[in-house]
């Protein structure tokens, strides 16, 4: 005996089965389009970063060197490097960690953990909301007035406290709700059960919510840098300058970083100085992979430390 | 039927619960709840899904304050405390009244830290490893982990992970024990060894104890409580304390026609 097609499974109720079209062929077609599209989107943003990344190495790497890092800008293209531009993104990136981290965090978890639901914490994040969409040079016009002019005393001006701070606002929205979503991810039934036992609020926090919630954290507070190692707009607005031949002494120093120095290079008309701006960029990822690929080890020792 | 035992207690209560009331926002969830614990039984609550059981269970150990919303009106009393009145500290409360819930969960931390947490926090002073050995030879776990006490308490079987969490509710010393459905996420033989340890809890411990399972309540209780509920004229469900009587007269010989539908599954 032989089965032509073993699917055909034939039907004891002839006259209800034809209310039925099952049409296997065109919903398995709908289903390779489908496929398709979400592939050729994928091919489409590989092929972009492909393209710049090709872009850059071919322009920029024939510029890299010892020298290129270690030399101060010059007005000479051959000459020119981005010593000052890399110690000043390192310090400014060291200040705004020192201040977003501990901020954005401790707000995340009052308003998570510790505030009720009331009038005022709606209202707050609305705002914190609103602040994310803020366009960065918002914030740089609030960092000179607030920063740069009347906390002179205590930044010295358009220096790298000024910077730092302007920059750690700008990201603070982004840590405060990434670390409210990593807090609303640790499962209610740990906090039940600490309180359960005659825990208070912050014991419940410390011993069990926050270890458990410290991986989403990071991978937040990492976008969040990220996104500030690069921005550049409102470091121009507090006034970060474009020549600087000396490294930062203090956190009072003014600075420049990558980015502006990137961009102070490519508005130059000589050739060269794109070849220099090429570079920039490169070193700039590379600091960018270094500090993210920190952050990933660090996150990958704390979720095996909690489980 | 006349039931002569309207006042089952004849030992010293460990709970009671006076005119109880519990809002949710502005809505009444269960209401006018009188109900005397009596010390080292054990005690069944029953009945219908969203009856308040669960609701007054809560008002034992103040969980219910950390539901936002949820009000409670009237008198829990414990050892003569009313534990609404001003000045009463829900923490402290819960270290005397501990908590079992509906789905084991254990902290994702070793067997041993899962003990110690709660000791700890309590400030506790005793040799912790003894304290450790003792609360899981409480909870009839101590033969079946004591060679993996570093080892995560969530690699255990389910029925292990919530006798780990009965075992972590007696490492803290408490009084009463309130079980909330404690069995309803275990399979049969899991079923069977936490209600055995119930047996043996009752020595030391009060227990309050919700369940759905019928066959449950009449196994591990001394008394049992059937809570019923009715809908409003707005669709919303209130809860009331139907019956309270001894186990035997609630399953054999009830007074009231609901509880004896209840409790012979013609509703529920």
């Amino acid at each position: 005996m032989t089965i032509d097609n073993p699917q055909n499974f034939g039907s004891d109720r002839p006259s209800e089965a034809s209310n039925f079209n099952i049409n296997l062929a065109g919903r398995y077609k709908l289903d390779r389009i489908f496929e398709s599209l979400t592939w050729i989107a994928v091919a489409i943003a590989l092929l972009v970063l492909a393209t710049l990344i090709i872009d850059v190495l071919a322009d920029g790497l024939p510029r890299l060197s010892w020298d290129f890092l270690n030399n101060f800008p010059s007005r000479k293209p051959e000459q020119a490097g981005l010593k000052s531009a890399l110690f000043g993104t390192i310090w400014v990136m060291s200040v705004v960690a020192a201040v977003s981290f501990p901020l954005g965090v401790g707000a995340g978890i009052f308003l998570e953990e510790f505030a009720g639901d009331n009038w005022l914490t709606r209202i707050i994040e609305i705002n914190i909301n609103n602040l994310a969409g803020v366009p960065s040079i918002i914030y740089g016009l609030l960092g000179l007035q607030v920063f740069v002019r009347y906390m002179e005393p205590l930044t010295g001006g358009r220096s790298i406290l000024s910077g730092g701070f302007t920059l750690a606002l700008l990201i603070l929205p982004i840590i405060i709700v990434s670390t409210r979503e990593a807090l609303r991810a640790v499962p209610d039934s740990l906090r039940l059960a600490g309180f359960a036992l005659g825990a208070n609020r912050w014991q419940v926090v410390r011993e069990h919510v926050f270890p458990l919630a410290i991986p989403g954290i990071l991978t937040g507070t990492i976008l969040a840098l990220s996104r500030a190692i690069g921005d550049t707009a409102p470091l121009i607005t507090i006034g970060a300058l474009t020549f600087i031949s000396f490294l930062p002494e203090g956190l009072q120093s003014p600075f420049t970083v990558l980015p502006i120095q990137v961009f102070n290079w490519v508005s130059r008309p000589q050739r060269e100085f794109h070849d220099n701006a090429a570079a920039g960029i490169i070193v700039l990822m590379v600091v960018l992979l270094l500090m993210n690929a920190t952050a990933v080890f660090l996150r990958n020792r704390f979720q095996k430390k909690a489980s | 039927m006349i039931s002569n035992s309207s006042h089952p207690v004849t030992t010293q209560a460990a709970l009671t619960a006076e005119d109880v009331n519990v809002y949710y926002g502005s809505n009444l969830a269960v209401r006018n709840v009188f109900l005397e614990i009596p010390k080292n039984r054990v005690v069944a609550f029953i009945g219908p899904s969203g009856c308040g059981k669960s609701t007054i269970l809560r008002c034992f150990n103040r969980m219910n304050d950390l539901i936002p919303g949820a009000r409670v009106e009237g008198k829990i009393t414990f050892k003569g405390q009313n534990l609404y009145a001003k000045g009463i500290d829900p923490v402290e409360t819960r270290r005397y009244i501990g908590m079992v819930f509906q789905k084991p969960n254990p902290f994702p931390k070793t067997i041993y830290e899962n003990i110690a947490f709660g000791a700890r926090i309590n400030g506790y002073q005793g040799n912790m490893d003894e304290l450790v050995e003792r609360s899981l030879r409480g909870a009839a776990l101590w033969d079946e982990v004591k060679d993996k006490l570093k080892g995560s308490g969530l690699a255990l079987s389910g029925g292990q992970q919530q006798r780990l969490c009965i075992a972590r509710a007696i490492a803290v010393e408490p009084e009463v024990i309130l079980m909330d459905e404690p069995c309803s996420a275990l399979d049969p033989i899991s079923t069977l060894r936490v209600e055995e340890l119930i047996h043996e809890l009752k020595q030391q411990y009060t227990i309050v104890i919700v369940t759905h399972n019928m066959q449950q309540a009449s196994r591990v209780s001394d008394l049992t409580a059937f809570y019923n509920a009715e809908a409003t004229e707005t669709g919303n469900k209130i809860g009331y304390l139907v019956e309270y009587d001894q186990t035997q007269t609630i399953f054999h010989n009830p007074t009231e026609k609901a509880t004896q539908e209840y409790v012979s599954g013609r509703f529920g």
